[in-house]
């Protein structure tokens, strides 16, 4: 957007010159916005040009891929083969993987196409199943879920081998986790648990501590949004993922398990769910909908509400550690102004805190027409020089333990030190073990009647975690 | 399904009388035209049995049994479990209402506006031209795509619905409504998207109906003292009846097979899941063919029994 140097007597054009410029603060861009009578939606945008005065450059300034180093002993032999790869959505993961696919080719000669995935994970393995389920040879290689290596399975190769000569100690719970039958289906690429990202900023003016269980977050968020929404209207206390997927499932996990209300299915295949603590916290989240989270939470995926956050525009998240360093970013309206610690507990007896372990693996898949090549692609994304290049640019967990001593990595994620009991085999699993196969059934009927409770379709959470249970062992009497 | 409107178009009397006492060819040169003539309509009907017959028998078949995609499970026949579960899964139900309420509010919703819009531009006025194109924007945008641009239009923060609202002073801006997550409106807003998208196919169908009643029904009729009102019930509405019924045919059943709209709005959201909705999650993303196909064989025969009313309906029309 381009503006003339003559004088403009609009003080709407004045007010986003100004906001535009850095000249005037953003909560001057509010005060004056209101007095001016602006409408959420125009003070947001105006907001934006402030915040995208540096276009979208990485917190050191530096281009993205800045840190990639090619790992050493690539082949080259197998130049001028194709592959076809699938990486993050379009997004902000993104350009970065972009250059790591540049990187390969660079190092390598191999032709690699990146696919898009879908951003929903639901929905990516809906479209992995439909084209090996084909025995199709499109997809060489591709990101999988934590949850899926026992749905994967029939597809994909054993990488074992390949795992070994990287040369370097993969976290074992992850090995382990991605080990079906004795064979390898996926290399660990990066880790993921849910974290509580939170304002320092705000924290410190109402004078509030970080809080360490769900009554406090939302007497605190209640508290802030009361405060802030004076002078911004659209400000919220608490985003996170509500919409009836796979994301859904890993944030009712937390509540639950935080509440000591068990893990849906325990790891003997018995199905808990339907007990007084678990119910108790769906209930509190769903209190949480149109009150100190936006009543579109329900329809909320990873994005929606980070766009939120990251306008400034929310106290507290439930999010990926990849938020950090988009929070971080030199253009970031945030930077600086928030910090992470593991989520809140609930207030029954035998409480603990709980943060959903994610994360992707590598696999390649057994229909592969270029096996070769894409078991190289598999060992460059998920080498130490791609995990450190990877933890330093967007945050993502490496699995493999020594990074997190790594002075770059702490230098950019100081957080990954103090959480690392976490991030190595702290997080509370999803039970895709003990459902294997059928884990996606366990899940989808978990997060629909979730998402069902959190809108109000279902309005006794009680009945309706009571007809989940009768679901969930219907399907666990298939196995 | 798509054949469908061209049976309704009725034989010539003279030619189904003749047929009835049709026996066969009996010379040579009549036995060398009939094989000529299968032999005509031989790729056709191997087109209609390889992409229709083979996949609905396919699908009847598999809802018997409880196959799964991409599964090291051995599938096997299971009769009529598939169905039993699906007539007491609440979901599935859910499905099947809400399927049934988007169906009749959109199609006669559209009916209504349609036939408005139809009459508007069916009046000579400067710039009709232009009009009539316009109008067609809507239905010439991708599914996906208005979707998606209606899911902004209707944010709760920064959409321009509620922006609206709020300076009408209609809405507090601290305490925005979320339209397409609250469940007491998300099917509305679904059948809402729906009318807008559509209005423009039901106006030109019945813009193409009102062209062809002559002038000199109406010159008649005024003639005779007849308001408009009058006019158009006693003469627009009896004339427009067969190609409103072909409209109807149309839409409803594609409303009854509704899925891009819903799926890229709500997702698997309980509150605006339709029967496709439904169907693609069983197949697609938790590999149950065995279920789904007994809710794609379900929605088969709901779709069959519609046509056969709006065929019976047009018959009886033409008698």
């Amino acid at each position: 957007m381009r503006y003339s140097n003559y004088p403009n007597p609009n003080p709407i054009n004045e007010l986003a010159k100004a906001a535009a410029h850095g000249r005037i603060s953003r909560r001057e861009v509010m005060k004056r916005g209101t007095a001016l009578g602006l409408s959420s939606a125009l003070m947001a945008s105006i907001l934006k040009l402030e915040s995208t005065g540096a276009q979208g450059t990485p917190a050191s300034g530096q281009p993205v891929g800045y840190s990639i180093v090619a790992p050493a002993n690539v082949r080259t032999d197998l130049a001028g083969q194709r592959i076809n790869v699938v990486g993050p959505a379009t997004g902000p993961g993104e350009p970065f993987y972009e250059a790591v696919v540049a990187a390969f080719v660079e190092a390598t000669g191999i032709e690699t196409n990146f696919i898009r995935g879908a951003e929903s994970a639901t929905d990516r393995l809906s479209f992995y199943l439909q084209v090996f389920s084909a025995q199709a040879t499109d997809i060489d290689a591709c990101e999988i879920d934590v949850i899926w290596p026992g749905i994967m399975n029939p597809h994909a190769i054993d990488l074992k081998e390949a795992f070994d000569s990287q040369g370097v100690e993969y976290f074992e719970r992850i090995a382990s986790n991605n080990t079906v039958d004795d064979k390898l289906v996926g290399i660990p690429f990066f880790t993921d648990a849910g974290l509580l990202y939170y304002r320092t900023d705000l924290l410190e003016k109402y004078t509030l501590q970080p809080p360490t269980t769900w009554t406090e977050l939302q007497e605190m968020a209640t508290t802030i949004m009361e405060g802030e929404g004076a002078a911004n209207p659209s400000f919220t206390g608490f985003v996170w993922q509500g919409a009836a997927y796979e994301g859904l499932t890993c944030n009712g996990l937390e509540w639950q398990f935080s509440n000591n209300g068990g893990s849906i299915i325990e790891e003997d295949g018995s199905v808990s769910v339907n007990n007084e603590n678990a119910i108790a916290m769906f209930e509190m989240a769903k209190g949480w909908v149109g009150t100190i989270s936006p009543q579109g939470v329900t329809d909320f995926m990873e994005e929606d509400g980070r766009g939120i956050w990251q306008g400034g525009n929310a106290a507290f998240m439930r999010q990926w550690p990849g938020a950090y360093a988009l929070g971080q970013a030199a253009d970031s309206v945030i930077k600086d102004k928030f910090d992470v610690s593991p989520l809140p507990k609930g207030d029954a007896e035998g409480a603990q805190n709980a943060d959903t372990l994610g994360g992707w693996q590598m696999m390649v898949s057994t229909y592969s027409e270029a096996q070769e090549a894409a078991i190289e692609w598999a060992k460059f994304a998920t080498s130490r020089e791609i995990q450190k290049s990877q933890a330093i640019e967007r945050a993502l967990l490496p699995t493999i333990g020594e990074l997190y001593q790594d002075a770059d990595v702490l230098a950019a994620n100081p957080f990954f030190e103090r959480l690392f009991d976490v991030f190595n085999g702290g997080a509370v699993a999803r039970p895709s073990t003990a459902s294997a196969d059928l884990y996606n059934d366990v899940s989808t009927a978990y997060f629909t009647t979730l998402n069902s409770i959190l809108s109000g379709s279902a309005d006794d959470p009680a009945a309706a975690v009571e007809e989940l249970a009768g679901q969930l062992e219907d399907i666990m009497s298939e196995l | 399904m798509s054949s469908t409107p061209v049976e309704v178009a009725p034989l010539p009397v003279s030619q189904s009388r003749t047929r009835s006492s049709w026996a066969g060819p009996t010379t040579a040169v009549g036995r060398a035209n009939e094989r000529l003539g299968w032999m005509l309509v031989l790729p056709s009907v191997l087109v209609v049995i390889g992409v229709a017959l083979y996949p609905l028998f396919e699908t009847f078949r598999l809802s018997f049994t409880n196959t799964r995609l991409g599964s090291v499970r051995e599938p096997r026949y299971v009769g009529f479990e598939n169905y039993r579960d699906l007539l007491s899964d609440d979901l599935y139900i859910n499905a099947f209402r809400n399927t049934v309420v988007f169906t009749i509010a959109s199609v006669s919703l559209e009916v209504i506006f349609g036939m408005v819009v139809a009459l508007v531009v069916h009046t000579a006025f400067t710039g009709r031209g232009l009009v009539r194109t316009s109008m067609l924007v809507p239905w010439a945008i991708p599914t996906v795509v208005s979707a998606l641009l209606w899911d902004w239009m209707f944010h709760p923060t920064f959409g321009a619905i509620n922006s609206v609202l709020i300076r009408l002073n209609l809405m507090d801006a601290r305490d925005t409504f979320s339209w397409t997550a609250s469940t007491a409106t998300a099917l509305g807003v679904v059948v809402a998207i729906d009318v807008w998208k559509t209005i423009p196919f039901m106006a030109l169908l019945l813009l193409a109906g009102l062209q062809v009643i002559p002038g000199d029904v109406y010159e008649a009729s005024y003639v005779d003292g007849a308001t408009k009102l009058q006019q158009f019930w006693q003469i627009t509405l009896p004339l427009l009846r067969p190609a409103l019924l072909v409209a109807l045919i149309f839409r409803t059943l594609d409303a009854f097979r509704i899925f891009d709209m819903i799926y890229v709005l709500k997702g698997y959201s309980t509150e605006t899941m339709s029967l496709a909705v439904f169907i693609q999650q069983k197949i697609v993303s938790l590999q149950r063919l065995g279920e789904g196909s007994a809710a794609a064989v379900i929605l088969f025969f709901a779709i069959f029994v519609l046509v056969i009313i709006y065929t019976r309906l047009i018959r009886v029309e033409e008698q």
